[in-house]
């Protein structure tokens, strides 16, 4: 079935229907992974947004249950160049096109991925309705309109506070909009974790005598969730807190940071961060379109840059165990986190 | 951490003569290292014994030695030159062997000459088999697991750890022979009670089989200070069992899911960081295609074939990257010079397909084993890039210049679906076309990848092709609709392809795109997946909706490249291309060329100012015309790939710089030429195209024996042989009738002269010869394939003034602007013509070198209409340097299982090396040496057999043989001919006589050397086929031209070694 992209801009990419035919609005953002298509759709920090993936083949090795970041696709719609019709991996359990359908996803596909990738990298990210019909030009406005993405946390962020059993520290993860990834990948360190609700109070928290917080990725503007900031600003000083994606901005926010929206955001699997003061270059997996100013608070020192760019990717405070990094954390960020906290109690005694 | 400047002065090795499994691409990373090093201000001494490359061109590095690739020659530059450093992995495996040789022999150490980039030590952990396992045991990372057993019980307990399948190898027993694949306990106990029993050790090892997994390949680089990257993954279509290099290869990875990739990546990066690699380095990967399960197959500590495609695949530098990190400077100090804002510290991502497709001799070699398996057998590739697999693949396939525009193959066409179902499961050049062919005919998808191991992705892929393909064979063209054939163009297919199934002309659905406005795009590849502006002009067509290249009104020339490298047109003319292109540029001219040879120069990004990776077909072609316009084209550089397009672009009306179409086929059609001759008054063998045996051999005693036979339809010495007689000559005749009745043989009277050979360039005026050659080989032998001496040593004044004055009648009568190539013969004092090539040949990048005459460049000058008198180099003749080279050309037969190796008129050599020196025998013994021929100067023994033309010839070399002491062992005829002589030999019994003794001796290394003279080649059951193949297969030399020997016993008679000849600084001349 035919569809239609219309961007903010005018710009218009006609192509075929997928998944589920429904109209969609969201932002249009490109993302520059190859593979992990599956991972993006599921993505909660993706919530809300039209993915153009930049790959052509999307769908090769199809959808496993196991590889989900969360409890179903968190995206309003997906574009690809090419979706497959016959995907192939050993633990291909749907296809993609099904799997868009039973979740309530249209799909677009056999569109330029690359002009419109261009369009987004020239004139920033953007919103974009992807329609099956002709819609009037006053339909389009209308729609545009009426477009907000503002209760995106509430969304996908849990109702109900839960805890994950380990012999290691007691973590308190507030989850903004997590990926499965990131908790397992801190289970897997044996940590204990208690994962809250994103409004959860601090007093709740405290309560419960965590050794540190993490303050998890999320979608949508961080500018949107003032009540978390002043939530996150009774925490400091008090508990170590680490955070990262949307949780980074937060912490920012919290220390007198500002934070602004990245023209077309970072969003891949191979973004250069340096760590600043030991050196090193991480590649990091990304998917976010805001970012720490450089008008940072005075309190804070920048730890980490995209490489690229030049923007912050990674802060801390200058003197309490308070640290956040902008990429998807993997096991050896959270290994410094503990040593900061580590050594920051050493210092203590 | 910048860099690190007590580097001032860097040796870097090449990687010498191409031959299978080292080719071209190590011309473009050393290129690009050299490069690279030089703009940072290190003086760089370059060697490599291959004169064909760029990288030994002047200029590219600041001291050029074309010298053998030994460790004595190389210290001798190292004394000379007193570099500070070495860079090691540039030269593909001979350079970094020599640098581990250098090394191991304390020659490092004595001059103070230290490694830089990735280091010795890392290197042996890399390559040493042992601590290569032992490494990979200490980080975790699973190898192939194995285990030698001398008994059954030991043989069952062993399998039952390692699990099922299982591979059973005996130790010491000739070609793997007793061993096998068990896929159950009843099948092993009887796979290894046999095993034992034939090993002669008792000795059994058992590998866990490993077939059919999926082979993945991750490029990778990390700099000094721990940082890495992934430059790209590629996946293998074929699986493990089949060498990567014969493998098509996709890039990025289609099948593996997210969790997987970053699996065999940090894989990648613990392994590379364990080594500690500064610079590139390749990982192969079998991964289980059940499981999570994989092994890490082997590493390249290097640059290497992988590499440069990974390169050309993401645009991403990485011989560029790896010589910056050997300088000392970290990954995000190094620019991507592909974005130019960016950095060279990330993951390249691509937003579009890339499929390489290897380029196999086996149309040299009809009677070779086609069978692929883990040796390498491919010449060359090609690569495509296009915005789904069926598009990149189908240009692919036809950039193999294999006649292929689809994937109907008739051979596998005439196969019963039986007999397709057994040849697909033995892998093989045609294996893509018999599978192709099976899907046609409804044979299931899940059983094609069940039967080949291929994952279904790929043969769904190929099943979707050959659906479009059965569907366009019921169609004609009047029911041809717009959006089908945009589907078509969409999903790959030519316009060839669709006319060809459709029983049509390509023009007919060329005007129908024109009159729908199907055409190309253009998109860049940028590295980034348009993340980031870019500024590299590195083009793919696709058939999308926005083209984002954009035309300048510059005046502007397009050069078709050469592409694949295969034998008979290799680096050489990838030299001409990149030669051509840098000579427009410097006339002011912007440049445009067309390549799809991934291993080259002239593919990279920043040698033309546009780059179209594309096939060079005449559409593919004609597209990128149809959005240029370019003002003009080059076609003379690209040996016979670009040249077979002058014809097209002549019927279109296509502006061809230099020599014109019309005098190209005047050259190349035989009448033609004939007529031309005829009227110049100049003299060729004496011929005669024949229908029927009778006639031939009526023929043949007209012109006298031996006689030169060849089909008429063939070019490059294909099918020709020489015959010496009535019964020869009736068998190749009624053997070539029955192959083909349509077309006449050529007979041509033998002149068993001196061949010599000029490369000139005429301006339509006047000619400029840089220099001329002369063989060591007499006529008959492939010149490509013959020793060449610069400049002639026994060709008089005459001779010459009459060549220089034929060359300049037959220049002008074809009305050649440009480059042409003759080779004459000398024979009783005449001069004759045998063949003429309108363009560049093999020999100009060499000959450019030591006559120190910029060819190409003057060539191209005189396409845009200078001439010669008003450049530096004058007309005629040029001044004769006091410099000798030789030419040896260097064979990768022993490779080839089952293919004739002796020389004749077909060529067979993949690549050549040079010997330079003052002195006609300092020169020859470097050309030996170079391409790794010992010369023998201790008393041993040769084997000889003599056909019986050339038993009298071979009498005065068989008497120096005997005076220097060689014991000499003959068969019965050539025993008694040499007794009779006075020269005492040892009679060995003949194959054919029963006895096996002949080849024992070979293997045995009994025999230091072979002379064999054979009467006919090419029958795998003739005792000489069976002599020479053993004799190259062990190691030793073969000769098989008598002059070659005679060079040989000239060599000996002057008894030099490396530390007799001097070396020279060809930069420096």
């Amino acid at each position: 079935m035919k569809a239609t992209l219309i961007l903010e801009n005018g710009t218009v990419f006609e192509g075929k229907a997928f998944g589920y035919l429904q109209e969609a609005i969201g932002e249009v953002v490109f993302n520059t992974s190859m593979a992990g298509y599956q991972e993006i759709i599921t993505d909660p920090a993706s919530y809300g947004q039209i993915v153009a993936m930049t790959y052509p083949l999307i769908g090769n090795y199809g959808i496993n249950l196991d590889d989900m970041e969360s409890d179903g696709p968190k995206i309003r719609a997906l574009i690809v160049r090419e979706k497959a019709e016959h995907p192939s991996n050993w633990r291909n359990e749907m296809e993609l096109n099904g799997y868009l359908k039973q979740n309530k996803v249209i799909g677009l596909e056999g569109i330029d991925t690359r002009a419109l990738t261009k369009v987004l990298r020239n004139e920033g990210t953007m919103a974009g309705i992807i329609t099956l019909r002709d819609l009037s030009p006053g339909q389009i406005e209308h729609k545009f309109k009426a477009y907000h993405n503002l209760d995106a946390v509430a969304q996908v962020s849990k109702t109900q506070k839960y805890t994950i059993d380990g012999n290691g520290k007691h973590l308190a993860f507030i989850d903004f909009g997590s990926k499965k990834s990131i908790i397992n990948i801190l289970k897997n360190m044996g940590f204990k974790l208690s994962v809250y609700p994103f409004n959860a109070t601090a007093e709740e928290i405290l309560q419960d005598n965590p050794e540190a917080i993490i303050l998890s990725a999320g979608p949508g503007d961080p500018n949107l969730l003032k009540d978390s900031v002043k939530n996150i600003q009774n925490l400091i000083s008090k508990k170590a807190i680490f955070g990262f994606g949307l949780g980074c901005d937060l912490l920012a926010m919290a220390l007198g940071g500002e934070i602004i929206k990245l023209k077309y955001g970072h969003r891949g699997a191979n973004h250069p961060v340096k760590n600043l003061s030991s050196g090193k270059i991480l590649i990091t997996s990304q998917n976010h379109g805001y970012v720490v100013s450089e008008k940072a608070a005075h309190d804070v020192v920048i730890t980490h840059r995209n490489i690229n760019d030049g923007t912050i990717e990674g802060i801390k405070h200058k003197d309490l165990p308070v640290m956040g990094v902008q990429f998807s954390p993997d096991a050896e960020t959270f290994k410094d986190f503990i040593d900061v906290i580590g050594g920051f109690e050493d210092a203590k005694r | 951490m910048p860099r690190d400047n007590n580097i001032k002065k860097v040796l870097v090795i090449g990687s010498g003569p191409i031959v299978i499994g080292q080719g071209a691409e190590f011309d473009y990373s050393g290129t690009q290292a050299c490069q690279t090093l030089k703009e940072d201000g290190v003086e760089v001494v370059l060697v490599n014994s291959n004169p064909a490359t760029i990288m030994t061109d002047k200029g590219v590095a600041d001291k050029t030695y074309i010298e053998p690739l030994t460790t004595e020659f190389i210290e001798k530059i190292i004394a000379k030159e007193r570099p500070d450093s070495l860079i090691a992995g540039m030269g593909g495996q001979t350079g970094l062997n020599l640098s581990v040789e250098l090394y191991d022999k304390g020659i490092l150490d004595k001059y103070n000459v230290k490694v830089i980039g990735t280091s010795i030590e890392s290197i042996k952990e890399g390559e040493d088999r042992d601590r290569f396992k032992k490494l990979m045991e200490r980080i975790n990372q699973p190898i192939i697991q194995s285990e030698i057993v001398t008994s059954l019980e030991d043989g069952l307990r062993v399998a039952l750890e390692l699990g099922y399948p299982i591979v059973v190898r005996p130790a010491y027993t000739l070609g793997g022979s007793g061993g096998g694949i068990a896929d159950t306990e009843e099948e092993l106990v009887e796979i290894l009670t046999q095993g034992l029993h034939l090993s002669r050790a008792g000795q059994v090892l058992l590998e866990k089989s490993i077939k059919g997994w999926k082979e993945i390949e991750y490029e990778v680089i990390r700099d000094a200070y721990g940082n890495t990257i992934a430059v790209c993954n590629m996946e293998n279509v074929d699986p493990v069992g089949v060498h990567t290099g014969d493998s098509i290869v996709v890039a990025p990875t289609q099948t593996l899911t997210a969790y997987e990739t970053s699996m065999l990546r940090s894989a990648s990066m613990d392994i590379i960081n364990a080594i500690e690699i500064k610079g590139g380095c390749n990982v192969q990967f079998a991964l289980n295609p059940i499981s999570f399960e994989y092994v890490v197959i082997e590493i390249n500590p290097r640059v290497s074939r992988s590499s440069a495609l990974a390169s050309k695949a993401t645009g991403y530098p990485i011989a560029r990257v790896a010589a910056k990190i050997a300088l000392g400077y970290a990954l995000d100090e190094i620019k991507n010079a592909v974005t130019g804002s960016t950095y060279a510290c990330y993951d390249p991502t691509i937003d579009y397909v890339v499929v390489k497709i290897p380029k196999w001799p086996f149309d040299k070699f009809a009677e070779g084993k086609r069978n692929l398996g883990t040796k390498m057998m491919a010449t060359g590739e090609v690569m495509a890039i296009g915005n789904s697999f069926e598009a990149a693949f189908l240009k692919g396939i036809r950039s193999l210049e294999i006649g292929k525009y689809s994937l109907n193959h008739k051979p596998s066409g005439l196969r019963s679906l039986d007999e397709l179902k057994i040849k697909v499961q033995i892998p093989d050049d045609e294996r893509i076309f018999d599978l192709a062919e099976m899907l046609r005919r409804n044979y299931r998808v899940d059983m094609v990848s069940k039967i080949t191991g291929m994952d279904p992705f790929f043969v769904q892929k190929i099943k979707s092709i050959v659906e479009e393909e059965e569907k366009l064979k019921e169609i004609s063209i009047e029911e041809m609709d717009e959006r089908s054939l945009r589907n078509l163009k969409k999903k790959g297919f030519s316009d060839k392809g669709i006319a060809d199934l459709m029983n049509c002309s390509p023009d007919d659905i060329y005007k129908l795109r024109m009159k729908w406005k199907i055409q190309p795009v253009y998109k860049m590849v940028d590295t980034c997946a348009g993340e980031f502006d870019a500024v590299s002009p590195y083009y793919y067509s696709t058939y999308d909706e926005y083209d984002e290249v954009e035309v300048s009104s510059n005046k502007k020339v397009m050069v078709i490249g050469s592409g694949p490298i295969r034998i008979g047109q290799g680096v050489e003319f990838d030299y001409c291309s990149v030669h051509g292109v840098l000579a427009l540029k410097k006339a002011g001219i912007e440049t445009i060329i067309v390549n799809n040879n991934p291993e080259t120069v002239s593919t990279d990004f920043n040698v033309a100012d546009k780059l179209y990776f594309e096939p060079l077909t005449e559409e593919d072609v004609l597209n990128i015309i149809d959005k240029e316009k370019p003002d003009g084209l080059i076609l003379q550089f690209g040996g016979q790939t670009a040249i077979k397009l002058a014809k097209f672009f002549k019927e279109i009306d296509i502006p061809i710089l230099g020599t014109k179409p019309e005098q190209i086929d005047a050259a190349e059609d035989r009448e033609k030429f004939d007529a031309l001759l005829e009227e110049l008054g100049i003299m060729r063998p004496k011929g005669k195209a024949v229908w029927s045996v009778e006639e031939g051999i009526k023929e043949a005693s007209l012109l006298g024996y031996p006689v030169l036979v060849r089909p008429s339809y063939v070019l490059g010495g294909q099918g020709m042989e020489i015959t010496y007689g009535d019964l020869e000559l009736k068998r190749y005749l009624s053997d070539a009738f029955v192959k083909d009745k349509k077309n006449p043989v050529l007979i041509d009277r033998y002149l068993l002269g001196k061949e010599i050979e000029v490369d000139a360039i005429c301006d339509g005026e006047d000619i400029l010869i840089p220099g001329i050659m002369e063989h060591l080989e007499r006529a008959g032998v492939h010149s490509g394939d013959s020793i060449s001496v610069y400049p002639t040593q026994n060709v008089s004044q005459s001779i010459k003034d009459e060549i220089v004055e034929e060359t300049r009648r037959i220049a002008l009568a074809l009305k050649v602007v440009g480059m042409i190539n003759i080779q004459y013969i000398e024979y009783n004092g005449e001069l004759y013509i045998i063949e003429v090539n309108p363009r560049s040949s093999r020999t100009v990048p060499y000959i450019s070198k030591v006559a120190g005459i910029p060819m190409i460049e003057l060539a191209t000058r005189a396409m845009l209409g200078e001439k010669l008198k008003d450049m530096p180099y004058g007309t005629g003749l040029y001044k004769e340097g006091n410099m000798i080279a030789v030419k040896v050309p260097v064979f990768s037969t022993q490779k080839l299982p089952n293919v004739e190796m002796s020389l004749g008129p077909e060529m067979k050599s993949t690549g050549e090396v040079l010997g330079v020196g003052y002195d006609m025998m300092e020169a020859l013994y470097k050309g030996f040496i170079a391409a790794g021929m010992d010369i023998p100067n201790e008393k041993g023994t040769i084997l000889t057999t003599i056909n019986s033309h050339h038993k009298k010839e071979f009498l005065p070399l068989a008497k120096k043989f005997a005076q220097k002491g060689y014991k000499i062992v003959a068969t019965q005829g050539t025993s008694e001919f040499l007794k009779n002589e006075g020269i005492e030999s040892m009679v060995i019994k003949k194959l054919v006589e029963g006895s096996n003794d002949i080849i024992d001796k070979i293997r045995n290394g009994k025999i230091d050397m072979v002379i064999d003279i054979p009467t006919k080649g090419r029958d795998s059951h003739s005792d000489g086929f069976r002599i020479r193949r053993a004799g190259i297969e062990a190691g030793i030399n073969v000769f098989t031209s008598l002059d070659t020997v005679r060079g040989l016993l000239d060599l000996m008679d002057a008894n030099l070694d490396a530390s007799k000849v001097g070396i020279i600084d060809l930069g420096a001349e």
